[in-house]
């Protein structure tokens, strides 16, 4: 079959999350589940962090992977799933918001070895 | 996410089987569905609801009498078919690879269709109506046809119009496009059968080489994609289609 490995490697975000769980990493995956407004990844975008803040994917444009990071860590240790919203209105923005005004909800989920 | 789950999804996933993950948003409970599998326990309705946003690949929050459930769903690769294996090919494979297409390249010359020039797609070096009809065109899959032979163009192009593809466009200029009406009409398409060929192929950047074209044909896909008008279409041409 088709042999496209050479490109799409930057886009099996699960697959690298496999990967990374098969070396005895702690993985947690962060998925945006609802969009509101212009956000800048649509709805199954996912962002993929391993316990040193290695990271592969997206859920924004770069605007919210640093807090979504900072609670990934948190359920890699706890396995409690969370649901994280972030927006222009959200009390943080000025270091989390979505400069482009929309409003994301983001699950994040430890990936059990 | 289980182990299990997430097997399941990269299995289903490297056997092209749609597959939807539904997650209970109050407490992450997970369940699987296919066309003709369940596997966890799910409201019928929430079932059917799955397998409609699966078919159109819609993931998205679905509630139901108070419950909440992400429906994430996992489609096999969208598909494009390029018919020649010519200069412009060259360029769109990768370009097409990095968008997310799984590249397929179908030409019967053995100088044009070689592993040296395409070292990294699926090269198909039967007649383009076999190879199409092989390779069963559905609604995620885009034909373009790039030999300007209507030896090689004309028998894809008959297969790609009887399938469900999302995306029909050949290259050529408007004149050549003209008289490749002219012959499927003579072959028995209707004019609204034809009106799904976008030709010639592109946007009209102003693209002259084979790089710019390819981007130009590529943007153009991409939009008929998202379903939105293609701009810049109607008012000039790609400097190498009005050749």
């Amino acid at each position: 079959m088709t042999e496209n490995t050479a490109f799409a490697s930057v886009d099996d975000i699960l697959g690298t999350a496999g990967t990374w769980l098969d070396e005895g990493r702690k993985v947690a995956v962060a998925t945006v589940i609802k969009t509101w407004g212009s956000s800048p990844r649509p709805v199954g975008s996912r962002l993929v962090v391993d316990a040193d803040g290695a990271m592969v994917g997206s859920v924004s444009g770069g605007c919210i992977e640093g807090a979504v990071i900072r609670e990934a860590f948190e359920v890699m240790e706890t396995g409690a799933p969370r649901m994280l919203e972030f927006g222009v209105s959200n009390e943080e923005a000025w270091d989390v918001g979505l400069a482009c005004g929309g409003n994301v909800q983001v699950w994040v989920e430890r990936l059990e070895a | 996410m289980k182990r299990a789950t997430f097997d399941a999804i990269q299995t289903a996933r490297a056997g092209k089987t749609p597959i939807a993950l539904v997650v209970d948003l109050s407490d992450g409970t997970e369940a699987l569905v296919t066309a003709e599998t369940v596997d966890g326990s799910l409201p019928d309705e929430i079932v059917a609801e799955t397998r409609t946003r699966l078919r159109d690949s819609k993931s998205g929050v679905v509630e139901r009498d108070g419950g909440r459930w992400f429906v994430d769903c996992h489609n096999p690769s969208l598909r494009v078919i390029v018919v020649g294996a010519v200069h412009i090919t060259q360029t769109l494979v990768p370009m097409a690879a990095v968008a997310g297409y799984e590249v397929v390249v179908i030409d019967p010359r053995a100088s044009f269709a070689t592993r040296e020039r395409f070292p990294n797609v699926q090269l198909v070096d039967d007649w383009p109506d076999e190879a199409m009809e092989a390779l069963a065109p559905d609604r995620r899959t885009a034909v373009i046809t790039l030999t300007h032979d209507p030896k090689l163009d004309d028998p894809a192009l008959h297969v790609a119009l009887r399938s469900e593809a999302f995306y029909i466009a050949c290259l050529g200029s408007r004149r050549t496009h003209a008289s490749r009406l002219e012959r499927l009409r003579a072959e028995g398409f209707d004019d609204e059968t034809l009106a799904r060929i976008h030709g010639p192929a592109g946007l009209a950047i102003g693209a002259v080489s084979p790089a710019e074209i390819a981007l130009s044909v590529l943007a153009e896909m991409t939009a008929v994609l998202h379903e939105v008008p293609p701009p810049l279409k109607s008012a000039n041409t790609n400097a190498a289609s009005a050749a």
